[in-house]
């Protein structure tokens, strides 16, 4: 993956790499089997934008509770003392969730790197 | 102590079917990210650390939600409502300082050495001792604490919506278990950035109106301090050593108990929280998850704290004979007293959310460290990646069922806040302790890691069970007790690793880079570079606003300045 070069080979610490004698687990141990994990994972090439489902969410709770706002009983209204909470409400998480679709459409998500596009089409083969 | 933790019985609230509604959307929405994040999982990397691949903002925002459960909103609340603005010490310095530590000093080597786990670092640092006995503390800690969670989600929904109890623990236990299993840490992680939305949304409109109510600040504080004194609206005053207060705690061990070994203790051990911090893209990025999440926990005490003054200026004998209210019923009160329909399915939606994200935070984090640590480490080793994936999805199963056995044990506790403050100090502190000697005194030897963490936990035991239970020492109140307890594990823990360093063997110097303070190679730019991770900081990441130290030392001076108003 792009974002960690952390191998054992680059990693400038292989000078290191004689532990094996310990029975302990050693340190180049974890850090070489997480970063052959680290190569094989799929979440950042493959794991949803979150912001799309925050900004769905909260418009469509927002609209529905602008609704329930703008057809607010005046018991509703007196309940809260005095305040139609549902509009405030409302409107705020409809601001909230257009905040994060905004969010996506002006820094969209980065596409997956090629190195993961070149080995799916290598395991689709 | 006074506090039940079950509620009032006339605090049915009037939900309508509009309310449902907007419970229904949400139920499908926290599946729905489940079934998304499952293309995700290839790897057990994947399945138990999000393949270390999340951007700072959902890392530092699941890390404040993993800790926002609704167990820490009620418990607040009830806190506030009984010892008044006492409260905000849980969050300036019994937080801030600890998560600043956290991102700036700790994440450098969590994140650098590459582990996957808070035990696994200390089989790098100490040895299969400690590493064993820590894992299987911990998945004992959070099984126990997500039981907490399911039984006081079971117990306000059968208060508040009138489902038997039964019905609510195999309703939330299902979902939990639907979606960690299915996509692992990062659908866990999704659901809390979604629920740290959904609880914001409930809790604003109920701070509001409540304030309206009680006639804006000044109302309530005069409200409360002709009720209950002018201390019960100050940080500190009656904490002077040997002045009563309700807390039953002074300045000395708030600072040192809370302020210091609960909450570094907390902060920086608990694997349900640096788990969080650990599944981030880069070091950067799992240095600023603590920070991030900083900002939102200055100002949240707000959120909680404020519906529980107003509750007890509303209900003035609340939690005592004269109320059928307990301290733990003022936020459900001012749910049924304030909010229309609409909204309150909303706060309703909070709840259970931030009460299922607490649980999860701890099965996420139990079935990570019982595969990785103890499983694949000590009982069936040397298997395929994908077997491991395999067998953390069915202990997830398997987590989920004992969390509702434990939920069983919580029953017995009267405060609980009080109780998960006494599970910290048992689980917590010791491990805090082994840490911070390890991590800053090279000389530390292999196997004092063991004896010092199981003579923490032996000492905070003793002193809550013996001590304070059997009435040997003299404490007013649990939370007061667990702050001991706390500074008795650590000075126990520290004392002995100190005695056994100086009579066994040290690990060699090279077996120690990157996982003692100094032996990292500091940068002209006062960077610390992590070998085996030379890594360029990716783009954007110097941007000033990025830098953790910038965000880390202005949490500090937030934090601070919060406390004047309350001070003076």
């Amino acid at each position: 993956m792009a974002d960690n070069p952390g191998t054992p080979e680059n990693s400038g610490y292989s000078g290191f790499s004689e532990h094996s004698e310990h029975s302990e687990y050693s340190e180049q141990d974890v850090l070489r089997e997480v970063s052959e994990l680290e190569q094989k994972s799929a979440t950042a090439a493959r794991i949803f934008d979150l912001r799309r489902i925050i900004g769905g969410l909260f418009v469509l709770y927002g609209v529905i509770v602008t609704i329930a706002g703008l057809t607010a009983s005046d018991a509703a209204i007196h309940k809260a003392v005095g305040v139609n909470i549902n509009l405030w409400t409302g409107i705020g998480m409809l601001l909230l969730g257009v905040f994060f679709l905004v969010w996506m459409k002006l820094r969209p998500p980065a596409p997956p790197p090629v190195e993961e596009l070149l080995e799916e089409r290598k395991q689709a083969e | 102590m006074q506090t039940p933790t079950y509620l009032a019985a006339e605090l049915r609230l009037p939900t309508n079917g509009l309310d449902y509604t907007i419970l229904a959307i949400y139920f499908a929405v926290v599946l729905g990210i489940g079934f998304a994040a499952r293309r995700s999982v290839k790897t057990s990397l994947d399945f138990f650390l999000s393949g270390r691949s999340l951007p700072a903002w959902i890392t530092g925002l699941a890390f404040i939600s993993a800790n926002l459960a609704a167990t820490e909103i009620m418990g607040m609340a009830a806190n506030s409502a009984q010892y008044g603005a006492y409260t905000v010490h849980w969050y300036w310095i019994g937080a801030i300082p600890a998560m600043v530590f956290l991102g700036l000093v700790m994440m450098p080597f969590y994140y650098g050495s590459k582990v996957r786990s808070v035990p696994e670092f200390l089989l790098l640092r100490f040895d299969r001792g400690a590493h064993l006995l820590s894992s299987i503390l911990f998945a004992f800690a959070a099984i126990l604490i997500s039981g907490v969670n399911l039984y006081a989600l079971a117990i306000v929904v059968e208060a508040l919506l009138g489902w038997p109890q039964w019905v609510a623990i195999v309703v939330a236990g299902f979902f939990v278990l639907a979606y960690i299993t299915l996509g692992g840490l990062s659908s866990a992680i999704y659901n809390e950035v979604l629920q740290f939305f959904v609880i914001l949304a409930a809790l604003i409109p109920i701070v509001a109106l409540s304030l309206k109510k009680v006639g804006g600040w000044d109302g309530l504080t005069d409200k409360l301090t002709a009720e209950h004194g002018a201390n019960f609206t100050t940080a500190w005053g009656g904490t002077g050593i040997g002045s009563p207060n309700p807390l039953g705690a002074n300045w000395l061990t708030i600072v040192l108990g809370l302020g210091f070994v609960l909450s570094f203790g907390y902060w920086t051990t608990n694997f349900a929280e640096v788990q969080r911090a650990l599944s981030a893209k880069n070091l950067s990025a799992a240095q600023r998850t603590p920070l991030i999440a900083a900002f939102p926990k200055i100002f949240i005490v707000f959120l909680v704290m404020i519906p529980g003054l107003a509750a007890a200026a509303l209900v003035p004998k609340i939690g005592t004979s004269g109320s059928d209210l307990q301290y733990n019923d003022a936020i459900p009160y001012l749910m049924q007293e304030l909010l229309p329909n609409g909204v309150l399915g909303i706060a309703v939606t909070g709840l259970l959310a931030a009460f299922m994200a607490g649980m999860a935070a701890n099965v996420s984090s139990f079935n990570t460290v019982f595969t990785n640590d103890i499983w694949s480490r000590y009982v069936v080793k040397g298997r395929e990646d994908s077997y491991y994936v395999r067998f953390g999805r069915i202990i997830t199963a398997i987590g989920v069922l004992a969390s509702i056995g434990t939920a069983f044990l919580a029953s017995s506790f009267s405060n609980i806040m009080a109780y998960l403050q006494t599970l910290f100090s048992f689980f917590n502190v010791p491990m805090f302790v082994v840490f911070i000697v390890g991590m800053f005194w090279k000389r530390a030897s292999m196997k004092s890691g063991f004896w010092g963490l199981l003579a923490g936990t032996t000492a905070a035991m003793v002193n809550y069970f013996v001590l304070y239970k059997q009435g040997i020492v003299d404490i007013p109140s649990d939370q007061g007790a667990n702050f001991v307890s706390a500074i008795a594990g650590f000075v126990a823990g520290a004392v002995v690793m100190f005695v056994v360093s100086l009579f066994t063997k040290p690990r060699t110097e090279e077996q120690l880079q990157g996982l003692v303070y100094g032996t990292l190679p500091q940068t002209s730019s006062g960077g610390t570079p992590i070998p085996g991770m030379s890594e360029p900081p990716a783009a954007g990441d110097d941007a000033w606003y990025r830098r953790p130290a910038l965000l880390g030392w202005s949490a500090i001076v937030l934090a601070a300045l919060c406390y004047i108003p309350f001070s003076l």
